[in-house]
C-alpha cells in the first residue's frame, strides 16, 4: 500500500511535466492542424537554458533557492518562447498553404536542427546538476516502506497548478485567448472579423514554448540532469498524452499527461522498467485505434 | 504577398535600404537573444563531476554578424530579384532540359553503375561506398511505394529494415539456412509486420499515421534492445554468414569460387559480388514498382494519395489498397535489411534508430516523392555528400534538418518535381511540379 502511494505521487509529478508539454502540442494542433514535431526539442532547449542560467547565477554567488528559481523561470521562459516564435516563423509560416505533408516534414527537419544544434553547441555528454531544492517530508512509515514527498515534487505540482490557472485565464478571459479560440474554429472568418491570424498563431507557439520551458525546468529539478536527446522521447510521450486526452482539448492535455505519467510509473514499478517506453508507445497506438478522439476530444468531421 | 513586394520594388531605393536594414537589425537582435546562452556559454562536466562553464562571446558575435549579413543579402535579393520560388530559382528552360535529359539520364546512370566494379576494381573504398549508396537507393525505392505512391507518411520504415536484418541473422545463425533461402523469408516476415502495422492504422491519416508509425518503429527497436535471450540485446548478433553464389562460397578454400574457376583468390571478389547483389535487389524493387504502377493496384495507390474520400466514393477498397502498399514497402525494406545483415556480418539495435528512418524519408522527399530517378539521385547526393564531409560528421543532422526545411519551403515537390503521368489519353506529358498538388485527404 505504501509502495502504491509512493508510486502514485511519483506518477502525478511525472504526469504534470508531460501535461505541460502536451498543452503545447494540443494548442498548435487545435489552431494550425499540424503536429509540431519540434516541440519536444523546445522542451529540451528550455531545460538547457535553465541549466546555463543556474550556472551563471551560481558563479555570481547567488544561491538563495527562491531567487534562483524565479530568475531561471523568467529567463528560460523568455528565451524559449523566442525559440518557439522563431521556429514558427522560419519553418511553418511559409508552408501555411502548402500540401498536407509539408509542415510535418518541415517540423521533423526543425526537430533535427534543434537536437543537433544543442549537441554541437553544448556537447553530447549528459549535464548533471546539483540539487537546487532539497528536503521533503515523510508522510507514512509502514512495515519498512516509507512514503516520501520531496519539496521538488511539491514544487513541480504547485507550479503546474499555478501555470494552468494563469493559462486558463489567458485563454478564456483575454483578448489573445479569444482570438485563439476564434482561429481554432474558423481562420478565414476570424480574419474577416479583424483577428490577426498570423499574430495569433505566433502567440500560440510562444505560449506553448513557454509552458514547455517550464516543463524543462521541472525536469531539470526533478531528475537533476539535461541532455540533448531528452526531447525526443519526452516529446512523443507528451504527444501521446495530448492524443489520449483528446487532441485540441486543453483540459484533456493535462488529464492525458497525468494518465501517461501514472501508467508509466506503475508499469515500471510493477512490470518492467525496460519496457516502460514500449508501454507508453503502445498506449498511443491503442488509443488511436479504439478512441481516436481521446477522452475529452470532439469527433473530427470529415470534409471534402 | 506578391503585390506587397512589387509595391516595394517601385518604391524609392532609400526607403528600401532603410527597410532592409531595419529587418536585418531585428533578425540580428533575435539571433543575439536566441544564441546568447546556448552558444555564448559552453557548459561541461568538470574534473570533479561538477558542471563548469566558460564563455564563447567571439563565436556568438560571429554568428550574430552572419545572421545580420545574411538577412541583408536575402532581403536584398528578394527586393530586387522578385519573390524567390521554384520558377525563379531554376529557369523554365533548364527545367525543360532536365525533363528531356531525364530520359537518357536513367539509362546512362544504370550503365555507369553496372560498370562501377570494373572501373574502380582496385578502389575498395569506392566499392564500399557504392554498396552503401545502393542500399539507401533500395530503401528509398521501397519507402517510395508507401510515401510516394500511396501517400502514407511512414516514419517507422526502419522497423522493417530491422525485421529483415534480424530475420536473416537469426535464421542463418540458428538454422544454418543460406542467404538465398533466407532472403525471401526475410521479405515475407517484414511484409507480415507491414500488414500488422497496417491494420491498426487503417483509419488514421496524415499526421496521426506518421506518429503511430514512428511509435511502431521505436517499439520494434526497444523490443530488440531488451529481448536479450533472442536478439542479444545491445550486443547484437555477430558472425552472420556471408552470402554464397548459389552454394559456392566466395572464400579462399578449395571449394571456393576462385578455386573452382581456377583464378587467383582476392577479397575484392566478395565486395564485387555484394555490389551486384544489392544492385540486382534495387533494380528488382524498381522494376516491381514500375510494373505495379501500371496495374490496377498501383493506380489505386496513386488515387489514394490524391484524394482518399473520392477514392472511396469510386468504390476502391481502401483497406486492401493501404495494406498492400504497407506490405510491399515493408517487403523491400526486409530484403534490404537481410542484405545489410549479410554485408556487415554484425547487427545491433544501434543501426535501426529513428534517424535512419528519417534519413530514408528525407531521401524520398528530396527525390520528389514518386519519382524513381529522383530518389536514386537524392540517395547518391546525400550518402555521397555525407561521405565527402566526413570531418564535419557532427553537423550531419543539422544540415539534413535544414535541407528538409528549406526544401519544403522552396521546392516542396523535391529536386526533380516532374512526374510522368501513368494514365494518359494520347501522349505522355510531364506535369510540372507547380501543377501537381496533393488533395487534402
Amino acid at each position: 500500500m505504501a509502495y502504491f502511494a509512493q508510486q502514485l505521487i511519483n506518477g502525478l509529478v511525472l504526469g504534470s511535466i508531460y501535461g505541460l508539454i502536451a498543452i503545447g502540442y494540443t494548442m498548435v494542433y487545435g489552431i494550425v492542424g499540424m503536429i509540431n514535431f519540434a516541440h519536444g526539442d523546445i522542451f529540451m532547449i528550455g531545460g538547457f537554458i535553465a541549466m546555463i542560467t543556474f550556472l551563471i547565477l551560481l558563479s555570481f554567488g547567488l544561491t538563495a533557492a527562491p531567487v534562483v528559481l524565479l530568475v531561471m523561470l523568467l529567463v528560460a521562459m523568455a528565451i524559449t518562447a523566442l525559440y518557439g516564435w522563431t521556429v514558427e516563423r522560419i519553418a511553418y509560416r511559409p508552408l501555411r498553404h502548402s500540401f498536407r505533408l509539408a509542415p510535418m516534414l518541415s517540423a521533423i527537419g526543425m526537430s533535427f536542427v534543434l537536437t543537433n544544434y544543442s549537441q554541437v553547441s553544448q556537447g553530447a555528454r549528459v549535464k548533471p546538476l546539483p540539487p537546487i531544492v532539497t528536503g521533503g517530508y515523510t508522510l507514512v512509515e509502514h512495515e519498512g516502506f516509507v512514503v516520501q514527498l520531496s519539496n521538488v515534487q511539491i514544487l513541480v505540482v504547485l507550479t503546474t497548478i499555478v501555470l494552468l490557472a494563469i493559462f486558463t485565464w489567458l485563454v478564456s478571459r483575454t483578448r489573445i485567448g479569444r482570438d485563439m479560440r476564434a482561429c481554432e474554429q474558423d481562420q478565414t472568418m476570424a480574419s474577416l472579423l479583424g483577428v490577426d491570424v498570423d499574430r495569433t498563431i505566433s502567440m500560440t507557439f510562444v505560449i506553448g514554448a513557454a509552458l514547455a520551458s517550464v516543463a524543462g525546468i521541472m525536469y531539470l529539478l526533478y531528475y537533476g540532469l539535461v541532455d540533448f536527446f531528452m526531447g525526443f522521447v519526452a516529446g512523443i510521450k507528451a504527444f501521446t498524452a495530448a492524443v489520449l486526452g483528446g487532441i485540441g482539448s486543453l483540459p484533456g492535455a493535462m488529464v492525458g499527461g497525468l494518465a501517461i505519467g501514472l501508467i508509466e510509473t506503475f508499469w515500471s514499478a510493477y512490470f518492467s522498467v525496460e519496457y516502460k517506453d514500449v508501454a507508453a508507445f503502445s498506449i498511443l497506438i491503442v488509443v488511436l485505434i479504439f478512441m481516436p478522439t481521446g477522452l475529452l476530444g470532439r469527433p473530427e468531421v470529415e470534409k471534402v | 504577398m506578391t503585390t506587397i513586394s512589387s509595391d516595394h520594388v517601385k518604391a524609392s531605393p532609400k526607403s528600401d535600404i532603410a527597410f532592409i536594414l531595419k529587418k536585418a537589425f531585428i533578425s540580428a537582435a533575435v539571433a543575439l537573444v536566441l544564441f546568447s546562452l546556448m552558444i555564448g556559454v559552453r557548459t561541461e562536466a568538470g574534473p570533479t563531476g561538477q558542471l563548469i562553464y566558460w564563455t564563447r562571446f567571439d563565436d556568438l558575435a560571429a554568428i550574430v554578424a552572419a545572421v545580420f549579413g545574411g538577412s541583408i543579402l536575402v532581403e536584398a535579393a528578394r527586393r530586387w530579384l522578385g519573390p524567390i520560388g521554384p520558377g525563379t530559382l531554376v529557369p523554365a528552360s533548364v527545367q525543360g532540359v532536365v525533363a528531356q535529359s531525364g530520359r537518357f539520364l536513367a539509362p546512362a546512370l544504370l550503365v555507369f553503375t553496372l560498370l562501377v566494379p570494373v572501373i574502380f576494381y582496385n578502389q575498395r573504398y569506392i566499392l564500399d561506398l557504392g554498396i552503401l549508396v545502393l542500399t539507401y537507393v533500395m530503401l528509398g525505392w521501397g519507402l517510395n511505394v508507401v510515401v510516394g505512391l500511396a501517400g502514407l507518411l511512414d516514419l517507422g520504415y526502419v522497423a522493417f529494415y530491422a525485421v529483415g536484418a534480424y530475420s536473416y541473422a537469426l535464421l542463418a545463425t540458428s538454422f544454418d539456412l543460406s542467404f538465398w533461402v533466407c532472403l525471401p523469408l526475410a521479405g515475407l516476415l517484414a511484409a507480415c509486420w507491414g500488414v500488422m502495422l497496417g491494420f491498426p492504422v487503417l483509419r488514421l491519416r496524415g499526421d496521426y499515421l506518421a506518429i503511430v508509425t514512428l511509435a511502431f518503429g521505436e517499439i520494434i527497436r526497444l523490443v530488440i534492445l531488451n529481448w536479450q535471450s533472442l536478439t542479444g540485446g545491445p550486443n547484437g548478433i555477430s558472425s552472420i554468414p556471408r552470402p554464397t553464389l548459389f552454394g559456392i562460397p566466395l572464400t579462399n578454400d578449395d571449394d571456393g569460387l576462385a578455386a573452382l574457376l581456377g583464378i587467383e583468390y582476392s577479397p575484392t571478389h566478395r565486395i564485387v559480388f555484394l555490389f551486384y547483389v544489392i544492385l540486382g535487389l534495387a533494380l528488382l524493387t524498381n522494376w516491381v514498382t514500375i510494373r505495379l504502377r501500371r496495374l490496377p493496384i498501383g493506380r489505386a495507390w496513386e488515387a489514394l494519395r490524391e484524394d482518399e474520400i473520392a477514392c472511396r466514393a469510386l468504390g476502391i477498397n481502401t483497406t486492401t489498397t493501404k495494406l498492400t502498399a504497407f506490405a510491399t514497402g515493408a517487403m523491400f525494406g526486409g530484403f534490404a535489411g537481410a542484405f545489410f545483415a549479410t554485408r556487415q556480418g554484425f547487427i545491433s539495435p544501434e543501426s535501426f534508430t529513428f534517424q535512419e528512418s528519417a534519413l530514408v524519408l528525407a531521401i524520398v522527399v528530396l527525390g520528389g516523392m514518386g519519382s524513381q530517378l529522383g530518389v536514386a539521385i537524392a540517395a547518391l547526393c546525400m550518402i555521397g555528400g555525407f561521405e565527402l564531409f566526413r570531418g564535419l560528421d557532427q553537423y550531419r543532422m543539422l544540415v539534413l534538418g535544414m535541407a528538409m526545411v528549406l526544401l519544403m519551403i522552396w521546392r516542396p515537390r523535391g529536386i526533380i518535381g516532374h512526374r510522368a503521368p501513368t494514365v494518359y489519353l494520347k501522349k505522355a506529358e510531364a506535369i510540372s511540379s507547380d501543377l501537381v498538388k496533393e488533395g487534402h485527404g
